[in-house]
């Protein structure tokens, strides 16, 4: 790797009661990569994004990123400092439109404060139409600008997701986590959200993790991948060795099946 | 953009239009017509404000009436003559530099709306890391405390014998300019992208956070903001009723603006104004039901509790049936009423009809 | 302060803790199966009060028939409140319950004043339970000694049908996870309703009980007492009975003991509650026996 890493996971440990669900996890993340985290169910990706993101603070371990430690910091911060994620079960605002839910995403790079929208301050209005105009650009560039006025509710799934991608993209993040973004896709849909990937990631200069189970989607768009087992990292490869890597094929398939297999 | 200067004409209509029928209502209603029609503006700035930290926020807050009880103790107090603060404080005298202090009227109400904000502040901090029910719970206590302290701190509030013949400023001029002021602002501030923040929180706290909504400010903030316009209507509330006591700020006063929120439309600005003209109304009518009348030769006597009984049925029928109230988070716009594209959330009607 | 004067207080607060902690538990018990504080749960308190007096002065009923009578109307009560107005609000958001219970407990208050009338009536008590005693230097009425026994006995009972019943395994079951429960074939919704019989009845015989300690009964007699053993269940830790009981019996102590050493803080009485409300929200949320409600991400 030429720079240095944009992500540093140090022994990264969670444990809930007696249960570890990720122990002594150590990563590098490489900066501008499209990158995955795989594992069987239960393995801890999701525990990982959120101590990443802030939502649970590490039982030990640091997280470092881009240089600043930021272990333990609440969600709100760590997104300022340029991390953003989507969730597995998808969290949009359901009440508001699509735009809206974009425009929420500006939110964290506005500097008029709340008391200049009563006041309606000229620095404000202008502020309130750059954020306006950046969210309709997105909308346009993610593929949904049609449906700006909708409720976002009423988007289909495949759009919720783009959606959910979109209002990510507008905090202007520099890290973005997608946690199982082909979930519920056709395989014509997670083509299609692959290119999307590629293209989101060239566009904005970005880094990109994402945990995912769809197989042809992780060694589709990932150059580099870790895999997770019961909270424990038991490979890390390009794709290629990762699918010959006995381990993987293990944890995935038990290991009955496998000397079923062989045999 | 065309609707925006169309807006913008139609509201100053409206604005002309509700002045007017206020000059009429002024010269040619009875006392007792007048009355109804002050209740409502003031009644509309707690529904509002109730709105804004449940409806929009989705913080649910049953403290209103102790917000109320401080914004009416405090205007009353500076707005009392001193020569009268020294007759009616008789159990003991009100303390220095209270007993002196005097304000015009406008200030006065502010000064209520700023103490209540004050104490927002200072409970929101503990209390608002709750959520949901507990919040509740919490901010009807914190609302029962203030009651019991305003019972018992005799040098400033005359206990429970309260304050009596507080002047009457607030007529229909100043109880409708608060109300515009106050919804001014509140649209104002929920049509910006900042109301989106709020209406995040409200949808969804952890995608909120996640975005970079820093969540416990702006819950702060809009309880705050809240408790400073029940303070509002509370000093309003009591230059109307001229007396005020602890025993006036208990639940039920809560209850009842929580019932023109909800009947309204949680969530709907509109909604509020609209729930508030209803609701009042219905309370004023169901007055009927109390008082003994005479149908022909049958003479009915009244029955004490039938108005409450009739007014918290209301409640529980239209939270069973039609939880959304009469505006659900719609709002009454030109665009709507004119009923074109009545997309009623579209972002471009900052105007609302305000009546 | 003397010695027999501090007796005295001890059962007067235990009383009152009892009193509490029975209302508490019928609190504890519907927010630990359906996380919804049943607002109208302090007007079954007060019907029970009025119900039995009613059946003493209008039906010249005897004491026990009277008592036995008005517990069961009063858990009936409480079960056809959660029938018309929770039940239809299960899948609703929380708070939409939560406000249709304030409706009901606002609706009950007004019905009794409408049906009882709202001027308080005084309590004609039996010569025998308030015949004051002399303990050595310590004066105290039967009354005192027969609600802590009731109490414990109507706890015991309780604790017996949680812990050893098919039903009351089947309210533990739900209060864990509703959905399973439903699936392992459980008549949810008559567990519901047999959880609020439960607790209106204790809250009943709680409600008959504070008209013979404290002789008058009015409308408006559930609210406070209501909503101060809500906060005597938050404190003992929502979903406990045992921290129910505890919480009631500590917010007795509290009460009868802070004005009895600093008699200038009695008319702030109704107030501490309230601030050990915000106080154990602040430093404990979850009470002192109760279990951690996590937010799924």
């Amino acid at each position: 790797m030429t720079s240095a890493p944009i992500l540093k996971l140090e022994n990264l440990t969670m444990r809930f009661g007696g249960l570890a669900a990720v122990s002594e996890l150590s990563i590098d993340v490489p900066r501008g990569a499209i990158v995955g985290l795989i594992g069987p169910n239960g393995a801890g990706k999701t525990t990982v994004f959120n101590m990443v993101t802030g939502f649970y603070r590490p039982t030990h371990g640091r997280v470092v990123f881009d240089g600043d430690d930021i272990t333990g910091l609440q969600p709100h911060i760590i997104c300022r400092s340029g991390i953003s994620r989507t969730f597995q079960n998808i969290r949009l605002f359901s009440h508001e439109t699509v735009l809206e839910n974009v425009m929420i995403g500006c939110h964290v790079r506005r500097r008029s404060k709340w008391w200049s929208a009563p006041l309606g301050l000229p620095s404000f209005k202008e502020e309130e139409e750059r954020i306006r105009r950046k969210s309709l650009d997105l909308l346009e560039s993610v593929g949904l600008a049609e449906y700006a006025g909708e409720t976002s509710s009423s988007l289909p799934y495949g759009a919720q997701r783009r959606l959910e991608i979109a209002r990510a993209l507008a905090t202007d993040p520099k890290f973005l986590l997608l946690d199982e973004p082909a979930a519920g896709m056709n395989p014509q849909e997670s083509q299609d959200l692959m290119a999307f990937i590629r293209g989101v990631q060239k566009r904005f200069g970005l880094t990109i993790l994402l945990i995912e189970h769809d197989m042809k989607v992780v060694m589709g768009v990932c150059e580099y991948i870790w895999v997770l087992d019961y909270g424990v990292k038991i490979a890390e490869g390009n794709p290629e060795a990762i699918q010959s890597n006995q381990k993987v094929i293990v944890a995935y398939l038990g290991e009955e099946y496998v000397k079923y297999a062989e045999s | 953009m065309n609707n925006r200067s169309r807006d913008l004409a139609l509201n100053s209509l409206a604005l002309a239009a509700l002045a007017a029928f206020l000059y009429w209502a002024h010269t040619s209603f009875d006392g007792y017509k007048i009355q109804i029609l002050n209740l409502i503006a003031v009644n509309a700035i707690l529904a509002l404000s109730l709105n804004l930290i449940y409806g929009f926020t989705g913080m649910f807050s049953l403290g209103h009436a102790g917000f109320m009880a401080l914004g009416a103790y405090t205007s009353a107090i500076l707005i009392l003559p001193s020569a009268q603060k020294q007759m009616m404080w008789i159990i003991e005298p009100l303390i220095w530099p209270l007993s002196v202090m005097n304000a015009p009227f406008f200030v006065a109400v502010l000064a209520g709306g700023l103490v209540a904000a004050f104490f927002a502040l200072l409970i929101a901090i503990p209390v608002l890391r709750l959520g949901g029910d507990y919040l509740g719970i919490a901010t009807l206590g914190f609302s029962e405390i203030i009651r019991v302290v305003l019972t018992n701190l005799n040098f400033i509030t005359n206990g429970a014998l309260g304050i009596k013949g507080i002047p009457s400023y607030a007529n229909l001029w100043w109880n409708y300019g608060w109300l515009l002021l106050t919804t001014f602002f509140i649209v104002r501030l929920i049509n910006s992208n900042f109301g989106n923040v709020l209406k995040a929180i409200r949808d969804d706290e952890i995608a909120a956070k996640n975005m970079g909504i820093n969540t416990f400010f702006y819950r702060v903030l809009s309880f705050t903001i809240g408790a400073f316009f029940a303070g509002v209507g509370g000093a309003l509330l009591g230059s109307l009723v001229t007396t005020i006591d602890p025993m006036m700020f208990r639940f039920v006063l809560t209850f009842n603006i929580l019932m023109i929120t909800v009947t309204g439309g949680l969530g709907s600005i509109s909604g509020s104004i609209i729930g508030s003209v209803v609701i009042t109304v219905l309370l004023e009518w169901l007055r009927i039901v109390e008082s003994p009348m005479t149908i022909g030769s049958f003479a009915i006597p009244g029955i004490p509790g039938m108005r409450m009984v009739i007014f918290s049925l209301a409640l529980i029928l239209i939270i069973l049936f039609r939880r959304e109230g009469i505006m659900g988070m719609r709002e009454l716009s030109w665009d709507m009423l004119f009923s074109r594209g009545s997309r009623a959330r579209n972002h471009d009607e900052e105007g609302e009809d305000r009546r | 302060m003397s010695g027999s004067l501090f007796v005295q207080h001890l059962f007067n607060a235990v009383t009152l803790g009892s009193l509490y902690g029975l209302i508490a538990i019928g609190y504890t018990m519907v927010y630990g199966i359906l996380r919804l504080i049943n607002f109208a749960h302090g007007e079954v308190f007060m019907l029970g009060a009025y119900f039995v007096f009613f059946g003493i002065s209008l039906f010249h009923l005897p004491w026990g028939v009277a008592v036995i009578g008005s517990i069961a109307v009063s858990s009936l009560c409480g079960i056809f409140v959660d029938r018309i107005a929770y039940k239809p609000l299960r899948s609703a958001p929380r708070i939409s319950a939560l406000i249709s219970a304030i409706g009901v407990s606002f609706l009950i208050q007004n019905l009794a004043i409408v049906i009882f009338g709202g001027i308080p009536r005084p309590v004609a008590r039996p010569d025998w339970l308030v015949q004051v005693m002399k303990v050595g230097e310590v004066r105290i009425i039967p009354l005192a000694i027969v609600v802590p026994l009731v109490t414990l006995a109507l706890v015991l009972g309780l604790l017996w049908i949680v812990y050893r019943t098919k039903p009351g395994l089947a309210m533990r079951a739900i209060s864990k996870d509703i959905e399973t429960t439903r699936l392992m074939g459980v008549s949810v919704n008559k567990i519901i309703a047999f959880t609020f019989g439960l607790g209106s009845a204790l809250a009943a015989a709680s409600g008959i009980m504070w008209a013979l300690r404290y002789p008058q009964i009015q409308p408006f007699m559930g609210l406070v007492p209501g909503l101060k053993a809500f906060i005597a269940a938050v404190f003992g830790g929502i979903g406990s009975i045992q921290g129910a009981v505890i919480g009631g019996m500590l917010l007795g102590l509290i009460e009868i003991m802070a004005v009895a050493f600093f008699p200038q803080l009695s008319g702030y009485r109704d107030a501490f509650a309230f601030v050990l409300l915000i106080i154990i929200l602040l430093l404990k949320p979850t009470g002192l026996m109760g279990e951690k409600l996590e937010d799924k991400i």
